[in-house]
């Protein structure tokens, strides 16, 4: 009895070497499961791809998504931020039936008339209470000279409110006072973009532009406006536009009239119109939405044709808010779904993989592999499949906004929060469809998996 | 310490040598397979006794349980009776990961088709023994490639089993069954998928081994093979038919 005890080979190679206490977890044991895992995955290069493909497109899907409704609701945050949480914004529209009968017409052209007037905006204000301001302005295209320079530009003619109507800042000088506005001055605020398109070397301050056959003093330059290169916004293109160049409402109405004349393709174009739009500033941001709606009630009795159009930011920014979390809910819906085909697809993949292997895991349950080992490999294996499919959706899934914004314009922003949770939801797809292959794996009798063919 | 066992264990058939310890014994060893409703017993009580040293054939005609009776060997089976101790412990009623962790550290395995892994080239095929109990990845790696140098295979370390020769894969196999310093080493028709000049370089492997004091349990149908040996135990039935020693 006592002599059956266990007798060391002399000179055994591992005599002086022992193994490491924790043997259940240690670095070097995840470390040579993950490197098996990567060799058997590598072996079976295509299989793997198509296997991972459902993971690959549902990352990809959601960051895609995620990114273009964070973008739109960025363009209209811009698009709030521009134009004022307590403002309106009216503008002129040309109506379109007007525009079909001028071009019937024979003869001199008839100068259409449409749009905003101040009887308008004088009985807004009126009528409504609530409204502490309204800032009109003209815009009339122009081009504006510098000695031989010149560009073609808006020029607004406004009231001295417009800069901080617009949340809009001077990078130097002053805007016009309301003296100048009084006595019709000819006096100037360049926007930054035609200062220097303009005056590129020397300080615009102090210098003379010429618009037609007048000169205006410039007195002040806006600051950049670089965002509005950002997205391409459709809704306010005249409020973004960064080329533009601002005068007092009074000049601009006693220098260029109020009809406007062009040359189109099929002959002469006029139109008048007094005012091209309104900023209306309401008293505090709860009544802006209703008021919104009162101008629209407003202008439909006063206007035979729909000649105007009215922007209610904080309308714009709930309506972006509402078709963001909409566009979220379709994104998870879509992630959800995918990641359920894909981690179907990567289960089937790993018990085909289990069943080739059968030989391999009865030879490691016969050299001391214990059942959990044998777990461990198997979900390894499925979490790197999940997780390079995961890693490659990720790589599609920020590429794909930038193609969006390359060829459509949209303003796409990728968070750094999606690629994280998209990639963290496709790793725990690998575990959660991985254990079952994994127990079937290790459940396996040493006896007959080495027996297997 | 064993608790169960009082009385001695009985003595084996075979001669005790002086002097040799004993590394394994198989007390009144019962395998019964069921299938369904139908019951078979394939082993019908064998009790043996292995010595440090010991270089034994089993042998018999199919179907008499050698398969069986070496699968209980390798702890892969559990007896459905009996016992059966390994150096000092009592396997028979171990759990799943006990007999795992005896298979890993006190046996070493050697297959008739060699049984290595594919993917992995010789020095990882030896070392995997080592990894699974625990080594260092330096320990393992300067023990797997002193054992890949006894087996003439220090030039191969980073080949893969499919680059090499049956006979050079059999002897990864037997560098890898050595890896852990194994109490016994078991090997399955060695030379089954063998030349006969790979074979006889196998076996004059299995001599060296012999020599050196490891001990070595050997399946085979083969009587030239079983001729190496210096003791051999003829299976019937389930049963023990004969246990004879070489005489020196």
């Amino acid at each position: 009895m006592t002599d059956a005890t266990l007798n060391p080979v002399k000179s055994s190679p591992l005599a002086n070497k022992r193994p490491s206490p924790s043997a259940a977890f240690n670095f070097v044991r995840f470390k040579k499961i993950t490197e098996v895992g990567i060799k058997s995955i590598y072996s079976h290069g295509l299989r793997s791809l198509l296997t991972v493909l459902g993971i690959v497109i549902g990352v990809a899907a959601v960051i895609a998504m995620l990114a273009v409704s964070e973008g739109a609701s960025y363009e209209a945050q811009q698009q709030f931020r521009d134009l004022g949480a307590s403002n309106i914004l009216v503008k002129s529209v040309k109506p379109a039936e007007v525009e079909e009968s001028s071009r019937s017409g024979f003869g001199p052209p008839q100068a259409i008339v449409y749009g905003l007037t101040t009887a308008d905006i004088t009985t807004i204000r009126n009528s409504i209470p609530g409204i502490s301001n309204v800032i009109a302005s003209r815009i009339v295209k122009k081009n504006v000279w510098n000695g031989g320079l010149n560009i073609n530009t808006d020029v607004v003619g406004t009231s001295v409110d417009y800069p901080v109507s617009r949340n809009y800042n001077l990078r130097a000088g002053r805007f016009f006072s309301e003296s100048e506005v009084r006595d019709h001055g000819n006096v100037v605020v360049l926007s930054d973009e035609v200062a220097q398109a303009l005056f590129p070397i020397d300080n615009p301050l102090g210098k003379t532009i010429r618009i037609d056959s007048d000169y205006y003093n410039i007195v002040g330059i806006m600051e950049s406006e670089g965002f509005s290169n950002l997205g391409q916004n459709q809704a306010g293109s005249s409020n973004s536009a960064p080329s533009r160049i601002f005068i007092p409402f009074t000049s601009s109405k006693s220098r260029f009239g109020e009809t406007t004349t062009r040359q189109t393709a099929g002959g002469v174009e006029s139109e008048t119109v007094e005012l091209h739009e309104a900023i209306i500033q309401v008293e505090g941001q709860d009544g802006v939405i209703e008021v919104g709606e009162i101008i629209d009630q407003i202008l439909q009795r006063r206007h035979k044709d729909i000649d105007y159009a009215i922007e209610v930011p904080l309308a714009l920014l709930r309506q972006a808010e509402e078709s963001a979390l909409r566009d979220q809910i379709v994104a998870g819906a879509i992630a959800g779904i995918s990641l359920l085909v894909g981690g179907i697809g990567i289960m089937n993949i790993m018990l085909a993989s289990v069943t080739e292997r059968t030989r391999e895991i009865g030879i490691r349950r016969a050299l001391g592999a214990k059942r959990r080992d044998i777990i461990m490999q198997f979900l390894i294996e499925a979490v790197i499949l999940s997780g390079v499919g995961g890693l490659i959706g990720v790589v599609l899934g920020i590429a794909i906004p930038f193609i969006i914004s390359a060829f459509w314009g949209m303003t796409t922003i990728v968070t750094p929060l999606a690629p994280i949770l998209a990639f963290s939801i496709s790793a725990l797809i690998g575990v959660i469809f991985g254990i079952y292959p994994s127990i079937r794996a290790a459940d396996m009798d040493p006896v007959e998996a080495l027996r297997h063919e | 310490m064993l608790e169960t066992e009082s009385s001695p264990r009985p003595d084996s058939d075979a001669g005790v040598i002086s002097g040799q310890e004993l590394v394994a014994s198989l007390d009144d060893i019962r395998k019964t397979y069921y299938m369904g409703a139908l019951s078979v017993e394939v082993l019908h009580g064998i009790s043996l006794d292995f010595y440090q040293g010991d270089y034994i054939s089993i042998m018999g005609p199919s179907g008499c349980g050698k398969s069986t009776l070496m699968n209980i060997l390798g702890c892969l089976d559990q007896p459905t009776e009996g016992k059966y101790f390994l150096g000092d412990q009592d396997t028979s009623k171990m759990e799943d990961d006990e007999l795992s962790s005896i298979r890993g550290a006190r046996l070493g395995f050697i297959f008739q088709s060699y049984n290595l892994i594919q993917q992995l080239n010789v020095l990882e095929n030896i070392e995997m023994p080592l990894f699974y109990q625990g080594y260092s990845a330096a320990d393992s790696h300067e023990v797997a490639m002193g054992l890949a140098a006894r087996v003439g295979l220090e030039d191969r370390v980073d080949h893969k089993p499919f680059e090499l020769s049956g006979g050079q894969q059999q002897r990864v196999a037997i560098a890898r069954a050595l890896a852990v310093d194994p109490l016994i080493i078991l090997a399955d028709e060695p030379t089954g998928n063998l030349d006969s000049k790979s074979g006889a370089e196998i076996l004059n492997l299995f001599d060296e081994l012999h020599d050196q004091g490891k001990t070595l349990i050997m399946v085979t149908h083969s009587d030239e093979l079983a001729e190496r040996s210096q003791r051999w135990v003829r299976l019937r039935d389930g049963l023990v038919e004969s246990d004879d020693r070489r005489n020196t």
